[in-house]
């Protein structure tokens, strides 16, 4: 009576008595992640007119972008300069940041000459001011930010693979967790790619922490199975892949609940926050953050498993194995 | 029996959590310390984006009809950084402004920076060996300068005291001999002999040109030099360290020093640079370690140093010998900058924007401890508990880090340490499950929860070790604001580990051994007829459909014929079944 609904699906998945056939189905799920994640590489080439890159919007901080410093300025609210600006170039990003009292620098993405006249003149009348200048920013997230992060992360990914090999003792689950990370990394990108929203350094550390989050629930589900195949009497009654299914199974509960803790704050961010309240720069990174929580979660049961099931089902003690306990379990049947 | 099983993790218990409160003292007294002496606040400091800062432009400093090239900028830029990260985890913003040749570099750094930021911000750091050729007091100067003796670091060379020569300043250098002193041209020995210190900075020393000779100055003005032209320069160094000076027997003196490493190039030039000295005597047995156009140290030649690792000594204290090694390691700025302006700026991301951000958070963790809630039951009160211990954890180490290493926090981070509750909350719902997995198997809830435990801690150890793995690596390998959340996501999993440890788990002890857990009150959340264990009746209490079943299972193997058993045997690993029978 006092078990919730989750608390007793949690009884039936430990027995075995209710289950999700990960393991077996393993087509229909494998066959799903390849079309999602072609999908998810197909959408910026199409966004993007055939250039990958161009698909996706970068932000000020990684293309740099035109800057506009007015000074002498009595009102600094920054929605004039953002009604001004999007007057002129529709749906621009407009950065806004207040300098020395009563100076603002306003960042836009890179315009023309045209427009930038006419945006000076702009703000000349909005801000009601004559003293405006403008140039050209760099990027502020170089391209040695960019390959240190690139460095940092290749380096991890090996070495995590690695350590895996030797904590699983095979490489068969380190392969797996780091084909589950490629699935996450894609659709989130993907993600990114089709929402248009504006990649910043913020989204990029995000995309980081999910990393980080996909290996992490990997490792946690992949204990279970490591302790459930090793204690894996000979007489066990299920076969190797089944024996892979209930440990992942009886730790689908588990998945749930943090799947689900962890992407109640983030999703209150990213819909209360930035939807709601209007707080737009914490949109783009918890987005990353919900969709790689959520992939992340997934594709743990849903490919990671199925792919190591699927790695080991053709060595000479599996085989065998499985062989026999299937025919004792015809002969059961029989009896 | 039963006495000792339950005394023993109850004794355990409490000592965990006495260590949480020592370390709970620990921090506070730091943080107590740090308010008291060092002027520090009660809160973490934040970053440009939430704090707002200062924006320094920095225009290039070009010697006549030079021109800056995109290329040399952007490796300016990267310097930079690595310059500013090399202070602390400040997070700073480094960019171009502006088209073509007329390119300035913008830097933006949260708070007030101090003129030792700034200095090691902007000083190009260029470092030159040139051969002393003549050296004199500077006019205004009576004292004489001790100089510094260079040394071969593997300690071939005399001794390391380093104090027993003199820089003999001579009334008016003599040219003798050498094609060395030809240089010395007497429209030099003019321009020397009427050369002011002071007036160092208007002179451009720090531009000159590298295949001429060059007067200067040491850096506290007290001997001026006429110096050869460059003869090593500092693009050959591949590596540069600090440390204490150490005599040949491995006694330190005491005296810091910066290590140098120079590449291939590097060591063939510096070579033959004190070979060729050596033979030499008086101020041209020196050479001068020209740093932005001042001698900062000129040794005398005791050693050819052909190992390519000199050591500079001079009147270096720790701190000043580190940041020295941090600028030669990074390299010297292709071109010289100097300070156009210096604005204050607010944070890029309102403070309304912050305060909704925060408010979705607050209200994003109401509703997981609603959910908790619904799952555990009053075992939820853990989770909460626990989640209240590790934030104020994260809050006072952050904060400690925050004013002892520059670490600000900036929105990324916020969001990290928002997405940090999922990883935390992740160890309690795995040690939960493996509890709730042990009653299901019928055992009693304080043998469940010593034997979840050991279960639960192998998978967290594991996963927690997979984090702090990655953000020791980028800490290590990342610049700029990626070397700040790994900094976060590190702290956050050990921290994580350290309450799940000495918080959690003691508190699932003592209340395993509370009525109202022990009994498995249905809102207790660990209630065995909930979780299903009994509902297999009495006799069966002990067995999980797993065991049930594969006892159904040795029945059919039992049943099997001598035959089918070695057919059986035959094709894979022998089985225990066979004893049985």
């Amino acid at each position: 009576m006092a078990a919730s609904m989750l608390t007793r699906f949690g009884n039936d998945l430990y027995t075995g008595e209710r289950s999700v056939d990960f393991v077996g189905k393993r087509k229909i799920w494998l066959t799903i992640a390849v079309a999602l994640m072609t999908l998810a590489v197909l959408v910026p080439f199409v966004r993007g007119a055939g250039d990958y890159a161009a698909g996706f919007n970068f932000g000020i901080e990684f293309r740099g972008g035109s800057q506009f410093q007015v000074l002498g300025v009595s009102n600094t609210d920054p929605t004039i300069a953002e009604d001004a600006i999007q007057e002129i170039v529709p749906s621009t990003v407009v950065r806004v940041t207040t300098v020395g009292g009563d100076g603002l620098r306003i960042q836009t993405e890179q315009v023309t000459n045209d427009e930038t006249q006419e945006i000076a003149a702009a703000l000349e009348v909005a801000y009601d001011t004559d003293s405006i200048t403008s140039s050209f920013v760099g990027a502020t997230w170089g391209a040695d930010i960019t390959r240190q992060a690139l460095i940092g992360l290749g380096t991890f990914v090996l070495l995590a693979a690695l350590i895996m090999a030797i904590y699983f003792r095979t490489w068969k689950m380190s392969a797996a967790a780091m084909l589950a990370l490629l699935h996450d990394l894609v659709i989130t990108v993907g993600v990114y790619a089709a929402s248009g929203f504006e990649i910043t350094p913020a989204a990029v550390i995000g995309f980081l922490t999910i990393l980080g989050y996909s290996l992490y629930d990997t490792v946690v589900v992949f204990d279970k199975i490591r302790e459930n195949t090793s204690e894996l009497a000979t007489d066990s009654p299920r076969t190797f892949g089944e024996t892979v299914n209930l440990a992942v199974n009886q730790t689908l509960v588990r998945s749930i609940n943090t799947s689900v803790v962890a992407a109640l704050p983030v999703a209150a961010i990213l819909f209360l926050g930035s939807l709601v309240l209007g707080a737009d720069t914490l949109r783009d990174i918890s987005l990353a953050l919900l969709v790689g929580i959520l992939v992340g979660t997934y594709s743990t049961p849903f490919i990671a498993a199925p792919l190591y099931a699927l790695f080991r089902r053709n060595e000479p003690e599996i085989v065998a194995r499985d062989k026999r306990t299937l025919a004792l379990r015809d002969k059961s049947v029989a009896a | 029996m039963v006495t000792t099983t339950r005394s023993t993790p109850v004794r355990k218990a409490w000592r965990s959590l006495i260590w949480l409160v020592v370390i709970f003292a620990v921090l506070f007294g730091i943080q107590g310390a740090g308010a008291m002496f060092a002027n520090w606040g009660w809160a973490p400091k934040l970053a440009l984006d939430l704090e707002g800062g200062t924006a320094l432009t920095l225009t290039p400093q070009l010697a006549e009809g030079q021109q800056v090239s995109q290329e040399q900028l952007d490796q300016a830029v990267a310097i930079i950084r690595q310059r500013v990260d090399a202070a602390g985890v400040a997070e700073a913003e480094i960019s171009t402004l502006g088209v073509g040749t007329e390119q300035k570099i913008v830097v933006s750094l949260p708070g007030e920076p101090d003129a030792e930021t700034l200095a090691r911000i902007q000083s190009s750091a260029k470092l030159e060996f040139r051969a002393v050729l003549a050296a004199d007091l500077a006019s205004n100067v009576i004292a004489p300068e001790p100089t510094e003796t260079a040394e071969p670091t593997d300690g071939d060379a005399t001794d390391g005291d380093g104090t027993d020569s003199e820089a003999e300043p001579t009334p008016d250098p003599t040219p003798t001999d050498a094609s060395d002193l030809a240089w010395i041209t007497d429209e030099l020995q003019a321009e020397f002999d009427t050369f002011d210190c002071s007036t160092i900075d208007a002179a451009e020393t720090n531009v000159a040109p590298a295949d001429e000779p060059l007067i200067t100055c040491d850096d506290i003005s007290s001997v001026k030099y006429i110096l050869g032209p460059v003869e090593v320069s500092g693009e050959t160094i591949s590596d540069a360290t600090h440390g204490l000076v150490t005599t040949s027997t491995g006694a330190s003196t005491g005296q810091w020093a910066v290590n140098i490493v120079f590449n291939d190039e590097g060591t063939t030039q510096f070579a033959q640079v004190t070979t060729r000295l050596i033979a030499l005597s008086g101020v041209q047995n020196q050479f001068a370690i020209v740093l932005d156009g001042r001698v900062i140290s000129a040794p005398t030649t005791n050693a050819a140093i052909t190992d390519g690792r000199p050591q500079i000594t001079g009147s270096f204290t720790e701190a000043s010998s580190k940041y020295l090694a941090d600028q030669l390691k990074f390299g010297a700025l292709p071109i010289g900058f100097q300070l156009e302006s210096q604005e204050t700026i607010d944070a890029t991301l309102g403070a309304n924007q912050l305060e909704s951000g925060i408010l979705a958070g607050l209200i994003g963790l109401a509703l997981v401890v609603v959910y908790s809630f619904f799952q555990y039951r009053a075992l939820a009160s853990v989770t909460i508990a626990s989640l209240v211990v590790a934030g104020a954890l994260t809050y006072s180490v952050i904060t400690i880090m925050s004013w002892h290493y520059g670490y600000r926090l900036s929105l990324a981070g916020v969001a990290g340490l928002i997405v940090a509750i999922g990883f935390t909350v992740d160890s309690f719902i795995v040690y939960f499950e493996r509890i709730r997995d042990e009653l299901r198997d019928g055992r009693g809830l304080v043998g469940s929860v010593e034997s979840g435990w050991k279960r639960a801690l192998r998978t967290i150890y594991a996963a927690k070790g997979v984090n702090l793995l990655s953000a020791i690596v980028l800490f290590i390998l990342a610049v700029g604001s990626v070397r700040g959340f790994a900094l976060t996501l590190g702290v956050t999993v050990i921290i994580d580990v350290l309450v799940v440890v000495i918080f959690t788990h003691p508190m699932m002890q003592l209340l395993a051994t509370t009525r109202f857990f022990s009994s498995g009150h249905p809102l207790s959340g660990l209630d065995p007829q909930a979780l299903g264990a009994v509902y297999r009746g009495r006799a069966e209490f002990r067995f999980t459909a797993e065991s049930r079943k594969s006892g159904a299972n040795r029945e059919a193997q039992r049943r099997q014929t001598i035959a089918e058993r070695k057919a059986a045997e035959l094709a894979g690993t022998p089985r225990d079944g066979g004893k049985e029978s």
